[in-house]
């Protein structure tokens, strides 16, 4: 009774896994897994049969064994007696320094450049548009040698800056351009400094909350408090005033001529320096780029209205343009910071001693652990880019548009 | 089962192409070239002249080889490794021989899985300094900043002697030499280190040599030598014994100009004629022809002569023999026994 209304099942039919549309595409999954497993497998299987051949294993001890070499820039502590570890660590540090200072300079450049290029006024919307193609259109490792080859053979030597020498230090005898990198002073953190710190980062959540409530006071009452001094003023103040109050708790270390070099002071190096510099110059023109195209993608629509509403010009871009255009610059701004800490790698062409010249390099060639080394480096990458599009999609998510 | 048996063919594939892979030798003649790793170029051991062809002390090495294996100086690749590429472009196979001004280390030895097939050059570590800077002894370097290549035997040296003289540094990293130079002229670096060898090529090069000088100091050896893969050991023993015939034959008194006159009938001196095949067949026992030793020599002198061609006093770099006389000229080169 219940079979006679089913139509008969046709049998199955091997040839309908290539002719059978239902079934084609498991077919091509399968054999394309198929092939992507055995070609994964030829490559370990091609790996460990080589490293045999060479009578190498894989074993990852070298990490804890002394690494003994030095490394000019360390954030921290480092002696040629520390671990390869330790030196991969350091590396890891300077990379993490260069491209978060990067990323930081390249966003404000790049938006001022955006802005700046949609500018009424003739000649700086050129003058940006010069900046983008330029450094858009030239390759970083390029811009990075130029600079660094500037900071080197254009500046004069430490000892240029002796007593009747031909160079002298700027701003009141505390900062020193050298042909060994810039000279800054450096603050010394005595007693009761942690209690300033203290204080101004109080401040400036006492700013973030001023901010906040002004805000909330103008979408609900509509009475606009001025915004921006009280907060600078909130952030500021008592940090100076709690300065005085304990006794000038923070000095500063100056710079001076010492022997062959400077002593004190904080050195910053050319290598650091040419390449922060490249790397925001070179990736603020993209995200000038990106800012433009954000801002051309808000509908004309919206600042008429802004205007009809009588809002001010500058109120107009910060209050209606720019959190519409973030919409549509966010994601693409997280690809150009995921391309400029990976351009940071290019350190090796001016000896700057981030991941890849210390675990990369030195380590790699002091030991004879490429594969091992290769593979820890990769992983490092892959893990501070996800790291890094992790957090920025959670604040993409953050502000797209919420639709209800 | 299929699967076993895919991974099986594989296995076996992987194997025959190992097995197939096995001898340097018969790579080398098949291809009908030698690959050479050197500097990128340091002049007096290796950089090629102004047509364009390798010169030097290093190469000159590569050239014997290259000579007794196909009769042929010429039939070499020349490949420029820095100092930190070098030990992977040869692990690799991209080069069959590496002659690079690499020291003798026990590590290279044995946990890089290389063998020194000979020492070419008994050096040692020395320091560079600008004249004006008053500086005479190294004692007096703490403090300086100080240019050195990366992925070298010498930033370990550079950190262990100042380190036992409890002093401090400022070390810039450089990858060629020819950047190391060019930082050193600028004055990024007070002081320039490597090999002493290293540093007399390199201020040859400077428009000022005058305006420098070396520190007396040495603070390393670095015995520098021919280097190949560990594990081919009939390889090995082709560039260890080469490198022999170039000793031996300055020993005694075979060069370039004398070795065809000599090859030509048997000496009174047996060791001569087994060197250059006029008596039994060494060659055969390293796989080459019987007159291999004469083809290394013909290629560009003994070592007496290569040294002084392009190294020695009457050269730009102008070293001295030293260490690397003869054994009974009081030095350390000694050509082990052809017998
Ligand atoms: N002998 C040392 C260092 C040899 C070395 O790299 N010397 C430098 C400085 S003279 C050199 O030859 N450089 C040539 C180049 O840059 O290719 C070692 O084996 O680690």
């Amino acid at each position: 009774m219940t079979s006679t209304t089913e139509a008969p099942k046709p049998a199955f039919r091997l040839s309908q896994l290539i002719y059978d549309s239902r079934y084609r595409s498991i077919t091509i999954q399968v054999v394309a897994m198929i092939l992507f497993f055995a070609g994964f497998a030829w490559l370990i299987e091609n790996t460990v049969s080589n490293l045999r051949a060479l009578g190498k294993d894989f074993d990852f001890g070298f990490l804890w064994n002394r690494s003994g070499y030095d490394i000019n820039q360390h954030l921290i502590p480092y002696t040629n007696n520390s671990t390869h570890a330790r030196a991969a660590l350091v590396g890891i540090l300077n990379t993490l320094l260069v491209s978060f200072i990067g990323c930081l300079t390249a966003t404000v450049i790049g938006v001022l450049a955006g802005v700046l290029r949609l500018s009424k006024n003739w000649l700086v919307s050129r003058l940006m548009a010069v900046y983008v193609e330029g450094f858009r259109n030239v390759p970083l490792l390029l811009w990075i040698v130029l600079i660094f080859a500037i900071m080197t053979e254009a500046t004069p030597q430490p000892r240029d800056f002796r007593e009747g020498g031909s160079a002298a230090m700027l701003l009141w005898h505390s900062v020193a351009i050298s042909n060994r990198g810039v000279f800054i002073p450096a603050p010394i953190w005595g007693a009761g400094s942690g209690i300033l710190v203290g204080i101004f980062v109080l401040s400036l959540v006492a700013a973030w909350y001023y901010r906040r409530y002004a805000r909330k006071l103008l979408f609900d009452t509509g009475r606009l408090l001025p915004m921006v001094w009280p907060a600078i003023l909130i952030a500021i103040v008592p940090t100076v005033l709690f300065y005085f109050i304990l006794g000038r708790p923070v000095t500063l270390d100056y710079p001076t001529l010492g022997g062959f070099n400077f002593k004190g002071g904080l050195q910053i190096r050319n290598s650091l320096i040419a390449l922060w510099v490249a790397l925001s110059v070179y990736t603020g023109a993209f995200i000038a780029e990106i800012v433009r195209s954000g801002i051309l993608a808000v509908s004309k629509g919206q600042s008429e209205a802004a205007f009809a509403l009588g809002l001010r010009p500058n109120r107009t871009m910060s209050l209606v343009i720019l959190p519409q255009a973030m919409r549509v610059i966010i994601p693409p701004l997280i690809s150009q910071f995921l391309n400029l800490t990976k351009n940071s790698s290019l350190a090796i062409a001016v000896g700057y001693m981030d991941v890849r010249a210390t675990l990369g390099g030195i380590t790699i060639n002091q030991t004879g652990r490429e594969l091992e080394g290769m593979l820890l480096l990769g992983l490092f990458y892959l893990v501070l880019s996800l790291l890094i599009s992790g957090v920025m999609n959670i604040y993409n998510n953050r502000i797209k548009l919420k639709e209800r | 089962m299929k699967k076993s048996l895919f991974f099986g063919a594989l296995t076996v594939a992987t194997l025959i192409g190992a097995a197939a892979h096995a001898s340097t030798l018969d790579d080398v003649k098949a291809r009908g070239k030698l690959n050479c790793g050197v500097t990128t170029g340091l002049v007096g051991f290796a950089a090629p002249d102004a047509n364009g062809v390798w010169q030097g002390f290093d190469v000159a090495v590569c050239r014997a080889v290259a000579a007794a294996i196909f009769g042929d100086p010429m039939a070499v690749n020349f490949v420029p490794t820095t100092g930190a590429t070098r030990f992977t472009a040869l692990a690799s196979g991209e080069v069959d021989l590496l002659s690079r001004v690499t020291t003798w280390t026990f590590t290279r030895d044995t946990d890089l899985k290389f063998d020194f097939a000979a020492v070419a050059y008994y050096d040692g570590q020395g320091f560079m300094v600008p004249k004006s800077l008053g500086v005479t002894s190294a004692k007096d370097l703490d403090g300086a900043t100080i240019c050195i290549q990366t992925g070298t035997t010498t930033e370990l040296n550079l950190a262990d002697y100042f380190r036992a003289n409890n002093m401090s540094y400022e070390p810039v990293p450089i990858e060629t030499n020819a950047e190391g130079q060019q930082q050193f002229l600028a004055g990024a670096c007070d002081v320039y280190t490597t090999d002493a060898s290293g540093l007399a090529a390199t201020r040859a090069a400077f428009e000022h040599p005058g305006d420098y000088i070396i520190l007396p100091e040495i603070i390393s050896k670095e015995p520098l030598g021919p280097v190949v893969r560990h594990g081919d050991n009939d390889w090995g023993d082709l560039v260890r014994w080469t490198f022999y015939a170039l000793v031996a034959a300055e020993e005694y008194g075979i060069t370039s100009a004398n070795v065809d006159e000599m090859a030509a009938a048997p000496t009174q001196n047996p060791e001569i004629n087994r060197i250059l095949g006029t008596e039994g067949d060494l060659g055969a026992m390293i796989g080459l022809d019987k007159d291999w030793a004469v083809k290394a020599i013909k290629a560009g002198g003994n070592y007496g002569e290569i040294f002084e061609k392009n190294i020695g006093e009457n050269t730009p770099v102008g070293l001295a023999r030293g260490l690397n006389a003869q054994w009974k000229q009081g030095g350390l080169q000694y050509a082990m026994p052809f017998r």
